[in-house]
């Protein structure tokens, strides 16, 4: 059984940029990418610039592939599975997010 | 096997030359180098002299450097003139009594200003122009002159009276011979140098010979001529020619020429076992070559044989050239003069656009002889490799001097050339090293130069080294991409075309209609950029925020730790005690680092993202704006304090640079832009290093283009001078937005101008002459952009919707946990990783 909770409403995201939530005393960076059908969800934390700025990054694609890319140093990170694009050994946590009724849900991702 | 010592007495550019090509051949310490020379420094440019009176400095002029030479195992010894050579036992010694021993002797010793024999022409104030030590006297005695002669009208002498001129001096050029520059140049060249330079107010006086320099009335000095006429002057340049340092030579019966010159074979040796002589020192084929390339020829064909190997000789070196004499285009190629038997020539006068070229050709006119061109130089690059390398004309060799009807540089394809053919004479590289270059991944103008040199000389051959890259990357099949990514098929230029020309105002549009993709950190702050540039929306508005890179999308530069910086406009540099306090109760009440930035504001540091919102409120309300820092925009005019409180201002360059920050703040473009006005010649606001820089002068503002300090210093070129305001701000308005049309992303101004094809001279055509009919669209651009100018701090604390974003979580109103301070010299800093854990160790 899932534990899905809201953070926000649709109308807070923008398309193209990211916002923080504190979920469960971890910090997330939520994205929407082209539309309300298309959001994201990653650790804030930049493991290469050490600070919680993620959601201030710029979103990109490179073919099928939406990513973040980071405020301070500009490393890549997969919105889908948290990857980084310049540094295979390096990944952030990933977490379930979903829109129910114009609310903007996130829920950790099932072992 | 003990190590060879090799004597160098000459630390000219020649010499140098040698030095260093020893230094980049030699296997790792198979030889010992001494350099002995009478100067105080280093080699330096000696061809770029005369830029020492716009601006540059020994340090911008020197070829190398004491580092280089230690880190090289050169040892060297400065003001130290070799006094003896004893080629039997094999040493010199110095003035100072110092005693060398040596295996190889080079002499690079160079060459002498010539002073003609003139009753009086020994006086304090009658100079030479040779040495970085001549420029000094020069400066200190033009600053008390009003007048200034230039005995010489040669290369030299046309040099010497440009050094004069930018020293503001009333300057004269008195020549013995008819005309200027009589070697290079035929009767007709001449004639049109000379009315070129007399329109740039030096005034001419040939067929002049000095026959006493005696006191003046009105100045200092009179010169009497020969013919009965005088001439008052204050100083006097000697620059009649050069005369081979041969005295050493001379003295110890090393063998020189009957009009002096130390005598060398192929190899550059001397008539003395083991002693070479290179450079305008040597005399060759009972010829002196008094031109850079070929003393470079020769340092490398002594340092070759030194090493033991003789496949490279000096066979004598082309004497061309080409360069910009106050400014004229000038350039002389082979036998200029028609003077070879059955010679005959084509030639082309233009009086109204002040152009002049002579084709000299074979008697069967098939070959190339020589050429003069003055006022369009155009042709000397193809009309030398055609002589050079003896290829035949085309069918009608008058097209080749001709103004082309099409507007395409008539001439030979670069393709025709065979790959030895040298393109840069001054490192002597040829075509097929550029070839080369091209084929191990240099494609652009900038790589060319860094691997091989060519056209960092002279930069005479910089049109044809373009030439030979772009041909060679066409060969390679290279499609030279210059996609801005992956998502546009285009370059910046071309959607900063598409934009402005469709009027297209967002990225979507843009996406929809010419790219693919979501976009990326390269195309998205590009786009915004143009967009801002064209049509200066507010950043934040939904369908541009996404766009904006790192510090635009909270107007604020971020730190390290993802808190931000604050810095409001203080235009010019000036600021009130009253904002003054309250910028520092401000940084006092959010506990923000303080700093003084270097465009003269003030930075605040530490600011969170939902401070920001306050803090600038608090500092509106004061009557600040946003200073910008954030985007790739107009940064700051720096001033100086200028006229109205300096003893030396002559203008009011406080005033002027307030006018200038509020005309263009807010402007974004390619990269930022900083502007820097000083209110005399003193230069205290540094404006030569900014990509606007404003000198004020007696008659009104002198212009510098393109300059830049940080990574990569780069002087601004004087593009106009004594401007009123307005003229200066309809310059800059146009320049500023050509830039913004025509450069690359990220590409400051200084790297722009340096690719611009025609440079400096282009961008006066299209700036000042309106070449392109573009002045009145350019400045209609910039009134649209001025026009919506907005202080996007204001809008943004106006707007409540905006303001969401500025706290650390949408869904909470907690801070950044991660942020972690220490103190120092009284101030909050970021903790480091290690004080960090420490702190939270503490804490928990």
């Amino acid at each position: 059984m899932s534990n899905w909770k809201t953070i926000c409403s649709v109308a807070d995201l923008k398309p193209s940029t990211g916002v923080c939530a504190l979920f469960e005393g971890e910090q997330v960076a939520v994205f929407m990418g082209a539309s309300k059908n298309d959001l994201y969800a990653v650790s804030n934390y930049d493991p290469f610039g050490k600070a919680s700025v993620l959601s201030r990054g710029l979103i990109g694609s490179v073919g099928e592939t939406v990513y973040v890319a980071s405020p301070l140093y500009k490393q890549r990170f997969d919105l889908m599975t948290g990857q980084c694009l310049d540094d295979t050994d390096v990944s952030l946590k990933t977490y379930q997010i979903k829109v129910d009724n114009n609310d903007v849900q996130l829920c950790r991702e099932s072992a | 096997m003990s190590k060879q010592r090799i004597v160098v007495i000459g630390n000219g550019m020649v010499g140098h030359k040698f030095v260093d090509h020893m230094i980049t051949t030699q296997n790792d310490g198979e030889l010992e180098i001494i350099v002995c020379s009478e100067e105080s420094r280093l080699a330096y440019d000696r061809v770029k002299l005369s830029s020492y009176f716009s601006g540059a400095t020994a340090k911008d002029l020197a070829l190398t450097s004491r580092e280089y030479y230690h880190d090289n195992d050169i040892k060297f010894r400065l003001s130290d003139k070799v006094a003896e050579i004893n080629t039997d036992e094999k040493y010199v010694i110095t003035e100072a009594g110092h005693k060398e021993t040596y295996d190889k002797l080079v002499m690079a010793t160079g060459s002498y200003p010539f002073v003609p024999p003139i009753p009086g022409g020994d006086q304090e104030h009658c100079l030479t122009y040779r040495t970085i030590d001549d420029l000094g006297e020069i400066k200190s005695s033009a600053a008390i002159s009003k007048v200034g002669v230039v005995v010489g009208g040669g290369l030299l002498g046309l040099e010497a009276a440009n050094a004069l001129k930018q020293a503001g001096l009333e300057t004269h050029v008195v020549e013995f011979a008819p005309r200027l520059m009589a070697v290079q140049l035929d009767e007709g060249g001449g004639k049109l140098l000379r009315r070129k330079v007399e329109d740039l107010g030096v005034t001419i006086h040939t067929e002049k010979a000095t026959s006493a320099i005696v006191k003046g009335e009105e100045c200092r000095y009179r010169m009497n001529f020969a013919d009965g006429s005088f001439l008052e002057t204050d100083m006097i340049l000697f620059s009649a020619g050069i005369r081979p340092q041969d005295e050493l030579a001379r003295k110890f019966n090393i063998n020189i020429g009957e009009r002096g010159g130390i005598e060398v074979d192929n190899f550059c040796r001397t008539s003395a076992t083991d002693v070479y002589a290179i450079g305008e020192c040597a005399l060759w084929g009972g010829k002196i070559f008094g031109l850079v390339a070929p003393g470079y020829t020769m340092a490398k064909v002594a340092a070759q044989h030194i090493l033991g190997r003789d496949k490279v000789k000096f066979l004598g070196a082309d004497m061309s050239t080409k360069l910009k004499l106050l400014g004229v285009d000038v350039a002389s190629i082979g036998d200029a003069h028609g003077q070879t038997p059955g010679a005959q020539s084509y030639v082309y006068n233009n009086d109204i656009e002040q152009v002049y070229k002579r084709l000299v050709v074979s008697e069967d006119g098939k070959k190339v002889l020589g050429a003069v061109l003055v006022g369009d130089v155009e042709a000397y690059g193809g009309l030398l490799q055609m002589m050079l390398n003896d290829m035949d004309l085309p069918k009608n060799p008058e097209a080749l001097i001709l103004p082309s009807s099409s507007g395409e540089p008539v001439g030979l394809g670069v393709d025709s050339l065979p790959d030895a053919a040298q393109i840069c004479s001054c490192f002597d590289v040829t075509k097929g090293q550029i070839k080369e270059a091209v084929a191990s991944g240099c494609t652009d103008m900038a790589g060319i130069k860094s691997t091989t040199e060519a056209s960092t000389g002279c930069g005479g051959c910089a049109a044809l080294t373009k030439q030979v890259l772009d041909a060679e990357l066409a060969n390679l099949g290279y499609e030279v991409k210059t996609d801005l990514c992956e998502h546009f098929a285009y370059s910046r230029v071309e959607l900063a075309d598409i934009i402005r020309v469709k009027k297209i105002r967002t990225f979507g549009d843009l996406l929809n209609s010419h790219g693919c993709g979501l976009g990326c950190e390269i195309c998205k702050p590009a786009v915004g950029s143009i967009l801002a540039s064209f049509w200066n929306g507010y950043v934040l508005e939904d369908k541009h925020i996404g766009l904006q890179d790192t510090n635009d999308i909270f107007l604020g530069n971020m730190q390290k730790d993802g808190t931000y910086s604050v810095v409001p406009r203080v235009a010019g540099g000036e600021i009130t005690p009253d904002k003054l306090i309250v910028l520092g109760e401000v940084a006092k009440e959010f506990g923000l680092y303080t700093k003084v930035t270097g465009g003269q504001r003030i930075d605040l540091f530490g600011a969170q993202l939902h401070e920001l919102p306050t803090i600038w409120k608090k500092l509106i309300d004061v009557g600040f704006e946003t200073g910008h820092a954030y985007g790739k925009s107009l940064r700051t005019v720096k001033s100086c304090v200028g006229s109205t409180w300096c003893r030396y201002g002559v203008k009011d360059s406080v005033g002027f640079a307030i006018d200038l920050e509020d005309r263009y703040k807010g402007l974004r473009a390619p990269h930022k832009i900083k502007f820097g006005v000083s209110g005399c010649t003193r230069e205290c606001a540094e404006a030569q290093s900014k990509d606007i820089g404003v000198i004020a002068t007696e008659n009104g503002w002198n212009l510098y283009v393109c300059g830049n300090g940080g990574m990569r210093p780069r002087h601004g070129d004087l593009f106009a001078t004594d401007l009123d305001d307005e003229t200066l701000i309809k310059y800059v308005d146009r320049i500023l937005m050509f830039y913004i049309r025509t450069a690359d992303r990220l590409q400051r101004t200084s790297v722009w101008l340096e690719n611009l094809e025609g440079g400096l001279d282009y961008l006066k055509e299209v700036v000042i002459d309106d070449k392109l009919s573009l002045a009145a669209e350019l400045e209609a651009d910039m009134a649209t952009n001025i026009e919506n100018y907005q202080c996007e701090w204001k809008t943004t604390i106006s707007d409540p919707e905006k303001l969401k974003r500025f706290s650390h979580f949408i869904n909470a109103p907690d801070q950044d946990s991660n942020l972690y301070y220490v103190a120092e010299r009284g101030q909050k800093r970021p903790a480091t990783e290690q004080e960090r854990i420490e702190l939270v160790e503490l804490a928990d």
